[in-house]
């Protein structure tokens, strides 16, 4: 088992080397560098900056130099200093913003895991033990178009839905009221409130997948001859589904992090634009938009990163649930 | 299972050897033996009430595509500034207002108010006013049929060009929405298909070559498969396209968008190719082809590409959608094709804003033809999946 | 042994329901398993042998379903509720194929009174489990044991069925063991809480020649301890000549011939018995003799011949009977049961499907 782990983490290694290259090449990609953008942004505020201020800035990202000189310089300051660069459009260094828009990124998706795994987990059973079932045809049919409408969709019509009917705005994580206010239980409260529209629209395709994995998982392995075997032996039905061929289809759920997560931060991405969130995903494309591009990079780079440790977690789960993978090290 | 075993047994066996006389049934299973796997996988296919329904959509939709000219009644770039926001307008056959039965269609023509206060504009249906409206009207704009025969025609029109229809309402600018569906249509499932064409070589070809020789070749395009899969497209798609020059033309940004899709798109199919060849390598026909001195290239593309050709078609069908998704969710950020190419994504970046879809929800409307798309494509696509193993069975 | 029975089945029927058709898997058969003696079940593969068994214990899946005929089980626990007592006062006896598959009835006989083994061990053991966790589990769902002492009762068994170290396998996942191995874990668990009946399905076919043999020492000396008695289903000739007391031989769903193995090895009656005896290749007889084979193949399920389901392989068929009626079992004066016009008096002098009147048939 340690032995599987450290391998794992060991392949991370390459993987995340491949991101922060991706990440670098979405910084040094646009033309004209982060220097001229700053010249000429304080130039038109009417601020002229001083040839040493510049020359500090162009000695740190070392502008100029070699592109895998400016690639070293970035990730080590990322590394050792935890140093992502300076937003100008902010004017503030991106950490600082990564700081503040991380957390409840974080939190968004983790509740929409959650609010993924409660809610498949039982249709997807019930799918497989009722196949052809009315229940299992409606299920099938609400995966489908689950599926199939993009969330960002579902996002605007539930927003001209409560605008329409219920006259208020469905978009935001906080209440005007909470919006600037420190953290305090009327806060948490608040954030509650409001953030089930997110989760739910943000979870509908991933429950959606996940149903259908569980549903053909299980459907597989109650045909499988070790459920006849065991039920041979006259153990009781829904004990005999609960143990075995459910401990196996369960893998899904340990693996959906490797797979819904990625998805989840792209949706985010569009969802929390259109809902106006507090989150990475309207900072990333803003910071896109404007060129802002030691942001956009490094939003890339941590959200990516992050995504890729969620896999190596769910990874690390499934082979702890699997004796197969543990033992074996596959 | 036993029972699952024992079945296969039993159907496994051949045909009767007896002289008795021979059922339909026999008959039939005879058919099946010496049809072709093409007829057999597009007769199970038929067999998939839903799939076949999905496909006439499919089908209609790229009709619609192909014949984008023709079949709006204006180009995407016509407006009118006295008609912004203007609601849908019914088609009406029959006119009875006349004490008569007076047939023709027409639609009714709009009152117009700004609400002082919000500076919005306010359409009431005049009832009292008939557009009326003609089948293959000549009257609007001229076109080059793709791009070649000059002409006139279009499906339907109002007879005096002057007047409005806007048959499924109007946007900001008072631009027809159904010119702008038709000839988004024809963006929105070309991206599809161009995109997954390219993805197709490189999933086919890298799959192919990971799964046929294996080894170490076999380890590295896994990696770079699972790199690519676990890390979020749409951040990196955005990155991607941020980084494409705005003053690209819009064909020059159409086929860049559609690379930098496609670079994200290759891995399913790869993993499905490799899947196949990594079963197909072991077994004993490919190997006894090998022994008789088959060259690779003639092993692959004579005997084991043609086994899975249908699998093929079918993921190759399953990814359009994905592709389709995704420029979708570009265009609507703004970082994927942009005005003046009308995409479906384009379009619904007109429907970010609450407030503007509360006033024109019918702006949402390519949404629906994005769903439409989806669900159709999914469904052919996995009833040609089911399809493809003929004698699965 | 006219009485000493403690399984018999009467007219069985599982058909399964199929988009093409409807597959008649069993197909009316009638068969008795003496208490305490070894019954083999021989077919080719697909004449219904698996399908029988499942029918026993209810485990046959949709689209199949037992739609016909009784399965007398002699109960002698009074425990489970479900019997009823025969209409002659004699022992009581239950109708498995009247229990609902799913009910408690049926799951109390399961493993308990009937077990079963299967033919893929390594597949018939969940993956996920240790051999401990499903031993222990098989013994709990009947006895009332405590974990300990059903850990206790599960080592015992282990070391029962011959296998080394049963500690350590105890500990196993079953991906870590040898097929043999994963068998006689299997064979461990379906002696678990001592059944009357073993049914074993092909239990040897997936292992090795050597492997096959001490498992089928092991199920001879299991027997021969417990009085348990075996069904045996297999194909293979040569292991129903080692273990058989009494053989039944199965063709396309219904059973062509029963009797004492020495009456089915030495004086075989029906024409299907008597062609697959002389495809056993014999030893001195010769080595460039051809081996015999039933010409043709084992029709296809959906296109059963008419009349007698042999007929059209058949080197004695009669033409203008055979392929019109379907024989009826008859029973000789030994106890034995032959299926075939040949043997069936009175069938041959008068074509009328009806002609066998004033002769002893078998009902179903």
């Amino acid at each position: 088992m340690v032995g599987y782990i450290v391998r794992r983490v060991v392949y991370m290694v390459p993987t995340v080397f491949l991101i922060s290259v991706v990440a670098f090449l979405i910084i040094a990609l646009p033309p004209g560098d982060y220097l001229t953008t700053l010249v000429t942004q304080m130039r038109a505020q009417g601020v002229e900056l001083d040839q040493g201020q510049l020359a500090a800035l162009q000695q740190r990202y070392g502008l100029g130099e070699p592109l895998h000189v400016q690639y070293l310089k970035w990730v080590s300051a990322i590394v050792t200093d935890l140093d992502f660069g300076q937003s100008f459009q902010f004017n503030r260094p991106v950490a600082d913003l990564l700081a503040q828009r991380l957390p409840i990124t974080i939190v968004m998706a983790a509740a929409t895991l959650v609010f993924t795994w409660i809610v498949a987990f039982p249709i997807g059973l019930y799918s497989a033990v009722r196949q052809y079932s009315v229940g299992d045809y409606l299920f099938t049919t609400i995966g489908f178009l689950g599926l199939a409408i993009p969330n960002f969709l579902i996002a605007l019509v539930l927003m001209y839905l409560g605008y329409r009917f219920f006259g208020l705005s469905v978009g935001g994580l906080f209440s005007p009221a909470y919006a600037e206010a420190g953290w305090n239980l009327g806060k948490v409260v608040d954030l509650l409130a409001h953030l089930w529209v997110p989760v739910v629209v943000l979870g509908t395709a991933g429950t959606a997948g996940l149903i259908r994995v569980l549903r053909n998982n299980l459907l597989d392995e109650l045909r499988k001859p070790y459920v006849v075997a065991a039920r041979a032996r006259g153990i009781p039905e829904r004990r005999l589904v609960l143990k075995y061929p459910l401990r196996i289809a369960m893998n899904p759920f340990v693996s959906t992090i490797g797979w819904i997560l990625p998805a989840l931060v792209s949706g985010e991405v569009i969802v929390a634009q259109v809902l106006s969130l507090p989150t990475t995903g309207p900072l990333l494309l803003s910071a896109l938009l404007s060129q802002d591009m030691y942001l956009a990079g490094s939003l890339i780079l941590i959200v990516s990163v992050l995504t890729v440790i969620g896999t190596l977690v769910s990874d690390i789960a499934l082979a702890w649930l699997d004796p197969r993978v543990r033992l074996r090290g596959m | 299972m036993a029972s699952e075993t024992s079945m296969s047994g039993l159907s496994g066996a051949g045909p009767v050897a007896g002289d008795g006389p021979r059922s339909t049934a026999e008959r039939r299973r005879e058919e099946d033996y010496s049809a072709s796997q093409a007829r057999l996988v597009w007769r199970a296919f038929l067999r998939h009430r839903l799939a076949v329904v999905a496909g006439v959509v499919v089908i209609l939709l790229y009709l619609v595509a192909c014949f984008a000219e023709f079949l709006a009644p204006y180009s995407t770039e016509k407006f009118n500034e006295e008609y912004p926001y203007a609601p849908p307008q019914r088609l009406h056959i029959l006119d009875r207002s006349g004490g008569g039965w007076d047939f023709g269609l027409y639609v009714h023509g709009y009152t117009s108010s700004r609400d002082p206060e919000t500076l919005e504009i306010n359409y009431t249906v005049d009832e009292s006013t008939k557009i009326p409206v003609r089948l293959f009207d000549r009257s609007a704009e001229e076109y080059r049929m793709w791009g070649l025969i000059p002409t006139n025609l279009h499906l339907i029109g109002p007879v005096d060009d002057s007047q409005p229809m806007y048959l499924l309402g109007s946007d900001r600018s008072g631009r027809d929405l159904l010119s702008r569906l038709i000839y988004g249509t024809r963006v929105s499932m070309t991206i599809g298909l161009i995109g997954v064409a390219m993805a197709f070589i490189l999933g086919v070809v890298l799959g192919g070559i990971s799964g046929y020789f294996g080894g170490k070749t076999d380890t590295l395009i896994q990696r770079l498969v699972e790199f690519l899969m676990s890390i979020p497209t749409l951040p990196l798609w955005l990155g991607l396209a941020a980084a494409v020059p705005g003053d690209w033309g819009p064909l020059k940004r159409y086929f860049v968008i559609t690379v930098i899709l496609a670079t994200f798109a290759w891995t399913d199919l790869a993993r499905v190719t490799r899947g196949r060849f990594l079963s197909l390598r072991v077994e004993d026909f490919i190997t006894a082809a090998h022994l008789d001195g088959n060259r690779p290239p003639r092993l692959i593309f004579r005997h084991m590409l043609p086994l899975f050709t249908s699998h093929l078609i079918a993921s190759l069908t399953l990814s359009i959608p994905a592709m389709i998704l995704a420029e979708t969710a570009l265009s609507f950020l703004g970082l994927g094709l942009q005005a003046p190419v009308v995409s479906w994504g384009v379009l619904l970046q007109d429907a970010q804003n609450v407030q503007v879809v509360a006033t024109a929800p019918w702006l949402m409307l390519p949404g629906v033809a994005v769903v439409v798309a989806v669900l159709s494509l999914n469904f052919v696509g996995d009833g040609l999946r089911d399809a493809a193993d003929p004698y699965k069975q | 042994m006219a009485d000493d029975w403690l399984l018999e089945i009467e007219g069985l029927k599982t058909h399964f329901f199929l988009d093409d058709g409807v597959v008649r898997a069993v197909d009316g058969i009638d068969l008795r398993v003496p208490a305490g003696r070894t019954v083999c079940v021989v077919g080719e593969s697909g004449c219904g042998k698996s399908i029988t068994a499942r029918s026993i214990l209810g485990l046959v899946d949709s689209p199949g379903r037992v739609v016909e005929g009784h399965i007398w089980w002699r109960a002698d626990t009074v425990d489970n509720g479900a019997e009823q007592v025969g209409a002659d006062g004699g022992p009581s006896r239950i109708d498995l194929a009247a229990l609902d598959p799913h009910g408690e009835a049926m799951r109390q006989i399961r493993g308990n009174e009937i077990s079963m083994v299967f033919q893929e061990p390594m597949a018939s053991l969940s993956p996920v489990y240790t051999v401990a966790n499903q031993l222990v589990e098989a013994i709990q769902v009947h006895l009332p044991m405590s974990r300990d002492e059903a850990w206790q009762h599960g080592l015992a068994l282990l070391e029962r069925v011959g296998i080394p170290r049963p500690a350590r396998v105890m500990d196993s996942y079953p991906f870590q063991l040898s097929g043999g191995m994963c068998q006689r874990v299997m064979i461990a668990i379906a002696l678990a809480c001592g059944p009357r009946l073993l049914i074993a399905d092909e239990p040897t076919t997936a292992l090795d020649v050597t492997t096959q043999a001490r498992i089928l020492d092991l199920l001879v000396d299991l027997q021969r301890d417990t009085g348990m008695a075996m069904m045996f289903i297999t194909h293979d000739l040569g292991v129903v000549a080692e273990i058989a007391d009494e053989v039944v031989v199965m063709y396309l769903g219904t059973v062509v011939e029963q009797g004492s193995v020495d009456d089915i090895f030495h004086d075989p009656l029906h024409p299907y018995t008597k062609a697959l005896l002389a495809s056993i290749p014999t030893m001195g007889q010769g080595v460039r003799q051809r081996l015999t084979s039933i010409r043709g193949q084992v029709p296809h399920p959906l296109d059963r011949p008419k009349g007698c389901p042999f007929q059209p392989r058949c080197d004695h068929a009669v033409a203008g009977v055979c392929e019109r009626i379907e024989p009826s079992t008859v029973t000789l004066a030994d106890g034995r049961r032959v299926r075939c016009v040949l043997h069936e008096p009175g069938a041959l002098e008068d074509h009328d499907p009806r002609g066998s009147r004033g002769i002893k048939v078998e009902e179903g």
